[in-house]
């Protein structure tokens, strides 16, 4: 069963280039437009990997990040912050609050793959096969 | 002799007046008799002439007697109390009169002790006031001294003439580190002048500017100016005019501030600006260029299509490269505003906690924060955020108690503010970091999120179910901890050197030196240490010492001492002397870099030196190759002792400073020997004040006569 992506962006255009790069390398892909349809669609579609914007209307990727944290049945859901800012203080508080990555814009979707993917095998290790 | 006489003629009235006034009553008796009892009374009286003469005698002596009386009594001792009374006054104060004689003057002596006792007293009460009215001026002075060496600026205080009458720690420091490279010496100092640290003309421009905003009433004229110092470093100072009481610009104040680092980082975000707008531009316009050719021409083939998708690429992948390099090699323009200093974090807790305490009445405590641990800070923005969520804790969560802690993370500090129980919503903190803060009736535009930002800084809920405690983490950027800078403590019994402001009578003294007094020249007293005694030879300075004398004082706090790498070796005998080896030079400037530090350091000074010829041969060999030219005025402590005590042959350093009751500590190190020297040169002053030398000129010619009575010895 291929893996589940959750995209919460509100900018078009980089959503758009997400989800045709995330369905073409082989995954199923939803899109949130600000963090409560995040926090919404999570709850509905349980995602593997949420690709979260930092600067979202309603609520910021930080707080869906933390939020996400404080529910114990999705503490295996791998975070992934984009961010077009990604100073350091920033990059180590998303980091300190739950995040698996933090990746800044702009950035090469080559990488941005191999980091989920490299997420993602090192989350199957503990109870995988 | 005078009062014999007085004694005498006292007597002779007397007794004349005694005789005369028998005869006459005697002629009045005898007048009336009859002429037989006149001729009888004659023969009776030349008959017994030998007891008249007897009874005269008697008379004379009886005479005699009231008269010594009268002035043992009277007037002897009133001569005797004026002449007491003369001396108490003049010479032992503490002195009473005793008087001897009549009753009467007895009474006038009493008198004149109780009149010289209420004389005393008033006397007394005057002179405790006028020591009280003078310590208190010193002590104010001192604390003002105190103040300005506690200025995060450079003040320097100047006369009319821009001679520096006070000068504080931080415009030394600046100054110093102006200097060329190694170099530790400062031109700031008493008296010098302020046109050797700041251009002339900038200085002159902003007086200029000041006097026409006198002319103008306007109410505090104060003008800016930006200054280049020693080639390297940018510094801001303000003028500021003090008046006299005719309103003429009587000095200035000026506050110097180093903005080199400030400007520096202006710069650099300028030139990021630049960077950025320069190199974004034509990847862009490829960009679009092509993007628009696909939008445009929906029908073109694959192979068309595929270039124009891989320019985009390509181009886009060159501009985001661009664009991370340039952030991160800037990234220091874009960190911090200058408003930001370092900070201990344990100040920066305790000036929260004061905060939170007078604002809110909160608790707090210190759970744990690192002594060792600076920050970058604006300390009262950041102590109005941790206020301003502790407000919000309080009144909408009802938290009772607010502890800190802190400790290092990275490159960062994690500073927590903490509370127990309450269980915080998690977008309760991005409203507080967004919306205004406002603590009590304090209200400020400025956002959490404002602060966090020019800080570079972020933060963030965390939250220990189990022990049932919460915290806001604050993540700051650290500081490195500025060193310990030696602190010049101000003693308020002594009188600090750095400032002098019985400078401001002293009238511009470059003008006709020789006619000046000794006592209100300024010197720069010197000595070398040499790696032998024959510069003709070959020998070379090692180290200059060097110490200024300004009003009388010998200034320990601005002197000169510098090690010069001689480009030879060092005799074996020499460092018997000196202790000054070889390897300790090595590093050291040459004489051609040194020289023109210390003549600068001379600037306006009379040169004093012991045995003078000696180190001036050193420096006269050194003219050409440096172009330095000692033309001072110059004093040798040699010839003047010479000149005090002509009949002593021996004027060595440490003789006459034993002579003069002086200590000679650390001899034989430039700066030692220089210091020695500018003591004996002091109690040289009034040695030859009292053989009425007391000019420079004075000076100078005696020492020329003593210098040539020893030539020809």
């Amino acid at each position: 069963m291929a893996n589940k992506v959750l995209i919460a962006d509100d900018e078009p255009n980089i959503v758009t280039s997400l989800e045709y790069l995330m369905e073409k390398s082989g995954y199923e892909v939803k899109i949130a437009r600000n963090g409560d349809e995040a926090l919404a669609l999570i709850e509905s579609f349980l995602p593997d990997v949420v690709l979260l914007d930092v600067m979202m209307p309603r609520m910021s990727g930080y707080e869906v990040c933390q939020k996400m944290r404080e529910r114990a049945d999705w503490q295996h859901i791998k975070i992934v912050m984009l961010s077009a800012k990604g100073r350091e203080a920033e990059v180590n508080k998303g980091l300190s609050i739950g995040a698996d990555t933090y990746v800044t814009k702009p950035f090469s979707n080559q990488e941005l793959i191999a980091k989920i993917s490299g997420l993602l095998a090192e989350g199957a290790k503990p109870g995988g096969t | 002799m005078k009062r014999k006489l007085k004694f005498a003629i006292w007597l002779g009235v007397l007794f004349d007046g005694v005789l005369i006034f028998i005869a006459a009553v005697a002629l009045l008796a005898a007048s009336g008799l009859a002429r037989d009892e006149q001729d009888a009374l004659r023969q009776i009286l030349e008959e017994r002439a030998p007891l008249l003469v007897c009874a005269a005698l008697l008379l004379l002596v009886l005479c005699g007697g009231v008269v010594g009386w009268l002035f043992r009594n009277y007037v002897g001792a009133v001569d005797a109390l004026a002449e007491q009374t003369r001396t108490v006054l003049s010479a032992t104060p503490e002195g009473r009169i005793v008087a001897t004689g009549g009753a009467e003057v007895m009474g006038l002596a009493a008198a004149i002790n109780r009149l010289l006792d209420a004389y005393r007293s008033q006397h007394l009460d005057l002179d405790v006031k006028i020591a009280e009215a003078g310590s208190r001026l010193e002590e104010e002075r001192n604390r003002l001294a105190a103040l300005m060496s506690e200025l995060s600026q450079g003040v320097l205080l100047c006369n009319a003439e821009g001679r520096i009458l006070l000068y504080n720690e931080h415009a030394r420091m600046l100054f110093a580190r102006a200097e060329a490279s190694g170099s530790q010496h400062s031109l700031v100092g008493l008296g010098r002048s302020v046109f050797a640290l700041l251009d002339r003309d900038q200085v002159a421009h902003a007086l200029d500017k000041i006097q026409y905003g006198l002319d103008r009433d306007a109410n505090s004229p104060v003008t800016r100016f930006l200054a280049t110092v020693a080639r390297s470093r940018l510094v801001k100072v303000q003028v500021a005019p003090f008046l006299s009481a005719d309103l003429r610009i009587a000095g200035m104040v000026l506050t110097l501030e180093d903005v080199t680092d400030a400007a520096g980082q202006e710069a650099r975000r300028r030139s990021l600006l630049q960077a950025l707008a320069m190199q974004v531009r034509q990847p862009v316009a490829n960009i679009r260029a092509a993007a628009e050719n696909l939008v445009s021409h929906p029908d073109m083939s694959d192979e068309k299509r595929s270039v124009f998708a891989g320019i985009i690429a390509g181009e886009s992948r060159d501009l985001s490269v661009t664009i991370n390099d340039a952030l991160r090699e800037h990234a220091d323009a874009l960190k911090q505003g200058i408003s930001l200093e370092d900070m201990p974090v344990a100040d920066l807790v305790n000036v929260a906690r004061r905060r939170i305490d007078t604002l809110l009445g909160l608790p707090t405590g210190v759970d744990r924060v690192d002594d060792h641990l600076w920050v970058k800070v604006d300390s009262y923005a950041f102590a109005q955020v941790l206020a301003s969520l502790a407000a919000r804790l309080s009144e909408e969560y009802g938290v009772r108690e607010i502890r800190f802690r802190a400790a290092a993370a990275g490159g960062f500090l994690e500073l927590d503010l903490v509370w127990s129980g309450a269980i915080v919503a998690s977008d309760a903190l991005t409203l507080w970091e967004t919306e205004p803060m406002q603590l009590g009736a304090e209200e400020t535009p400025l956002t959490i999120r404002d602060v966090l930002e020019r800080h570079g800084g972020e933060v963030w809920r965390q939250s220990h179910p189990q022990s049932y405690t919460s915290w806001f983490r604050f993540l700051l950027p650290l500081a490195v901890p500025a060193p310990v800078k030696p602190r010049r403590s101000v003693p308020l019994e002594s009188r600090p050197e750095y400032y002098d402001f019985d400078l401001f009578r002293n009238a511009d003294a470059a003008q006709g030196l020789a006619g000046q007094r000794l006592s209100s020249l300024h010197y720069t007293v010197f000595d070398t240490e040499t790696t032998g005694l024959e510069p003709s030879a070959g020998d070379e300075i090692i180290s200059i010492g060097a110490v200024r004398i300004v009003n009388g004082r010998l200034l320990k706090g601005e002197v000169y001492e510098q090690l010069v790498n001689p480009k030879r070796s060092v005799p074996r005998d020499s460092v018997r002397v000196h202790g000054i080896k070889a390897s300790d030079l090595q590093d050291q400037p040459t004489i051609g870099e040194a020289l023109p530090a210390f003549h600068r350091f001379c600037e306006d000074t009379v040169l004093v030196a012991h045995n003078a010829a000696f180190d001036m041969r050193f420096l006269e060999l050194k003219e050409a190759a440096t172009g330095v030219r000692f033309s001072q005025p110059l004093l040798d402590t040699l010839l003047l002792s010479a000149v005090v005590h002509p009949s002593l042959d021996d004027h060595r350093l440490e003789a006459i400073a034993e002579r003069l009751g002086l200590r000679v500590i650390g001899r034989h190190t430039a700066l030692g020997d220089a210091l020695v020297t500018g003591d004996i040169f002091l109690r040289l002053l009034p040695l030859l004040a009292e053989r009425g030398i007391e000019t420079l000129g004075q000076a100078i010619e005696v020492s020329r006569e003593t210098y040539y009575a020893r030539l020809q010895y």
